[in-house]
């Protein structure tokens, strides 16, 4: 076999891997990936900040379930990737990020456009890579992918020097990977999920509390399996959202700092929760002492770190969700003394207990005429899109608002910022979710601050033809951080206000996209279902109620018992 | 409480950043760090030493067999295991105190490496408790410098009965 460049190396190794979209932002340590490039079938959908590129790859990853690739070049390209490599670090999302980096001779002597990627992207990827010889390029670029996708996946990045990628090679064979010293555990211990599935049949106040590692591991069915087969209300995090679906009776929505009355309630009641694929974040315990402290913890995680991090548990078992909650629901069918029906009516004053709280608190807001309510622009778009559009959010109050009011009932259609919580986010994850599913409703749920962040790729979306809806929640303030101000800093507004902001109307048709605007409830449908029948890029712009907040609220310090309701 | 951890890494740069990195950024505290070749060159063997609630430990050695260059984790302490560390003393030794300078190594079973006109340098392993019995009694003689490897530990051979 002849030779060929390590560029053409590395693109042929792209399309060995199933790429077929990557996000980048060309430069000088990079002219020579881009070139080969042209010659695949690979699109490179070119981006306006690398930022913007990492997020994009991150959302394509997020809806699909496949690894993400974003190519940078050296320097600031590679660190204007940070802050979203981070962002998919802290949510577990699969990436390969590919940047230049200078010619190995010059590494080290502070050449132009230099920077130690490597060495700054330690703690906020999974792994990382500095290819220092040409014959571990191909190797390199396998393992990462495997990384990326196996145990808990999360991003890696691959260094890759100018001078070597412009070297000749001759490409490698594909062999099994095999790393010696990375071996996730993927099936659970049998004695673990016996354990487990016992005490369960015992509980009389169950709580399943899902997080992101259920849609990870695309295990939504078993899930739903296990709760209904045994009639265990479920709460879901912030990133476990659609994991099981919202409007079914056993869903009692999100847990939480902005989560519901019934399920804050219902894990302080209960006297067995079992975690699966989530962490115990502190948005989601509130003050840990008081958190869940009449129930025994079953932690399921493919991760052995989450378990017993923040909260002591009581039946751990390490395994991927799916194989993990496919033994629970095989043991429960072979199980003679499992009786389901007899487990439904054991539960039912638990259920009784439940829905008697939502009948008490459901998630609410105060409706007053023809002011806009963020909340109900939401519900609005939920209705109009029948629950199957993606959302995508950046964060703060249209974050949180997204996750309380449009009830997701599939998995993979909720991509938000969970864990670094990074502002700027929405947009260009939009793009990522539009370019893998060209023919569904894509809208990032926004804020007039944040949608700022990452403004620029609204040019990115006009030219791949991405017809995004981007809906403005627009108060004039950066509104949960006036919110906190109005709650527990005396309605002190330091540089929470936003005295020039453009006019989006205008924005939009400077970028070739379609601006609407609503500034009274009855304008909000019209504006909706225009922008949805719309095939383009449209941004929408609400006037809404700008001191609204977002409630329920815990106090940070406080037990989530303690929520500040409407 | 005193931990010592045996770590067996992949033998390649950065990869000790990566574990020094991991101490620092999640609050952990390093005692003492150690770190050499195996008998495979392709390994080398880091020992620490940390203090911690056993939570933290518990934490500590899951955070380090996560990171895919890190082959094994042993903690010593759970088992019974010899431990040493080996330290360079330069002493000042002047006329009225260099015999009991002398004394003082030769009790210890340590070695002078190094002599001046007014100073010994004295080689001494042993474990850690050791050799903070020396530097205390050396100390109000005079100690001009220390340099410790920090602790290496190995768990002994499981007996056969």
């Amino acid at each position: 076999m002849g030779k060929i460049t390590g560029s053409q190396a590395v693109v042929r190794c792209l399309q060995e891997e199933g790429v077929k979209t990557i996000f980048g932002y060309p430069g000088g340590a990079v002219l020579d990936l881009f070139d080969a490039l042209m010659d695949s079938d690979i699109t490179n959908v070119l981006v306006r900040h690398e930022q913007g590129a990492v997020h994009a790859a991150d959302g394509f990853a997020r809806v699909t379930g496949e690894v993400g690739v974003a190519l940078l070049t050296s320097g600031p390209g590679a660190t204007n990737g940070v802050t979203g490599i981070a962002t998919a670090h802290m949510d577990s999302i699969p990436l390969v990020i590919l940047t230049g980096q200078v010619p190995r001779p010059l590494i080290g002597n502070d050449a132009f456009q230099e920077v130690d990627i490597v060495g700054i992207t330690r703690p906020c990827t999974k792994h990382n890579y500095l290819v220092s010889n040409v014959e571990d390029l191909i190797p390199t670029l396998r393992k990462a992918f495997h990384i990326a996708r196996t145990g808990r996946p999360g991003p890696v990045l691959v260094d890759l020097p100018k001078d070597l990628v412009a070297t000749k090679l001759i490409y490698p064979e594909k062999t099994p990977i095999h790393l010696s010293s990375y071996q996730p555990t993927f099936y659970p211990h049998p004695v673990q999920i016996e354990k487990a599935c016992r005490r369960i049949m015992k509980a009389a106040k169950p709580v399943l509390y899902v997080g992101g590692g259920v849609i990870l591991s695309n295990s939504s069915k078993e899930l739903t399996e296990l709760a209904e087969k045994l009639s265990i209300p479920v709460t879901m995090t912030l990133m476990g959202l659609g994991s099981y679906p919202g409007s079914q009776k056993l869903s009692m929505g999100m847990l939480g700092m902005h989560g519901t009355y019934t399920a804050n309630m219902a894990v302080a009641e209960s006297d067995l929760l079992i975690a699966v694929g989530a962490r115990f974040d502190d948005r989601v315990t509130g003050k840990l002492a008081d958190f869940a402290t009449k129930a025994d913890i079953i932690h399921i995680d493919i991760d052995p770190t989450s378990i017993s991090k923040n909260v002591r548990v009581d039946i751990p078992i390490v395994a991927d969700c799916k194989n993990a909650l496919a033994a629970m629901n095989k043991w429960f069918d072979t199980e003679s003394s499992f009786k389901p029906a007899e487990q439904g009516e054991r539960l039912k004053p638990w259920l009784t207990l439940i829905s008697e709280w939502t009948a008490k608190h459901p998630l609410a807001y105060k409706d007053n005429g023809t002011i806009i309510k963020p909340q109900y622009v939401i519900e609005t778009l939920h209705q109009l899109t029948g629950g199957q559009a993606i959302i995508t959010t950046e964060v703060g109050q249209n974050q949180m608002w997204a996750a309380q009011f449009y009830t997701f009932d599939y998995p993979r259609h909720f991509v938000t910022s969970g864990g670094l919580g990074t502002m700027g986010f929405g947009l260009p994850a939009a793009i990522g979710a539009q370019m893998a599913f060209p023919n569904r409703t894509v809208i990032d749920i926004a804020g007039d601050g944040s949608i700022q962040m990452n403004i620029q790729e609204l040019a990115t979306a006009k030219q791949y033809s991405c017809p995004v809806k981007v809906a403005i929640l627009n108060n004039g303030y950066l509104g949960m951080v006036r919110q906190w101000q109005e709650l527990f800093y005396c309605k002190r507004y330091a540089s929470t206000t936003m005295d020039v902001v453009p006019d989006f109307v205008e924005l939009a048709k400077a970028y070739g996209a379609v601006g609407l605007r609503a500034t009274t409830k009855s304008e909000v449908e019209p504006v909706i279902r225009e922008a949805l029948a719309t095939n383009n890029l449209v941004i929408m712009d609400f006037k809404i109620e700008r001191e609204e907040g977002v409630y329920p609220m815990v106090p940070a310090g406080k037990a989530n018992t303690e929520m500040l309701l409407v | 409480m005193k931990h010592t951890i045996s770590v067996l890494l992949q033998n390649k740069p950065g990869v000790l950043s990566r574990v020094t990195g991991l101490f620092s950024g999640r609050g952990f505290n390093i005692e003492s760090l150690c770190v050499a070749e195996t008998l495979d060159p392709n390994v080398s063997c880091l020992t620490v030493v940390s203090r911690g609630e056993d939570t933290i430990i518990e934490q500590i050695t899951k955070q380090l067999n996560k990171l895919i260059d890190v082959i094994k984790v042993t903690e010593i302490n759970d088992k019974d295991f010899v431990e040493r560390e080996m330290v360079l003393l330069r002493v000042k030794a002047e006329a009225a105190t260099r015999a009991e300078v002398l004394r003082v190594v030769d009790i210890f079973r340590g070695k002078v490496v190094d002599v001046s006109a007014k100073s010994y340098a004295i080689e001494l392993t042993g474990s850690a408790s050791k050799i903070q019995a020396i530097i205390d009694i050396l100390r109000p003689i005079g100690i001009k410098e220390i340099i410790r490897t920090g602790i290496i530990a190995m768990p002994r051979a499981t007996k056969t009965k």
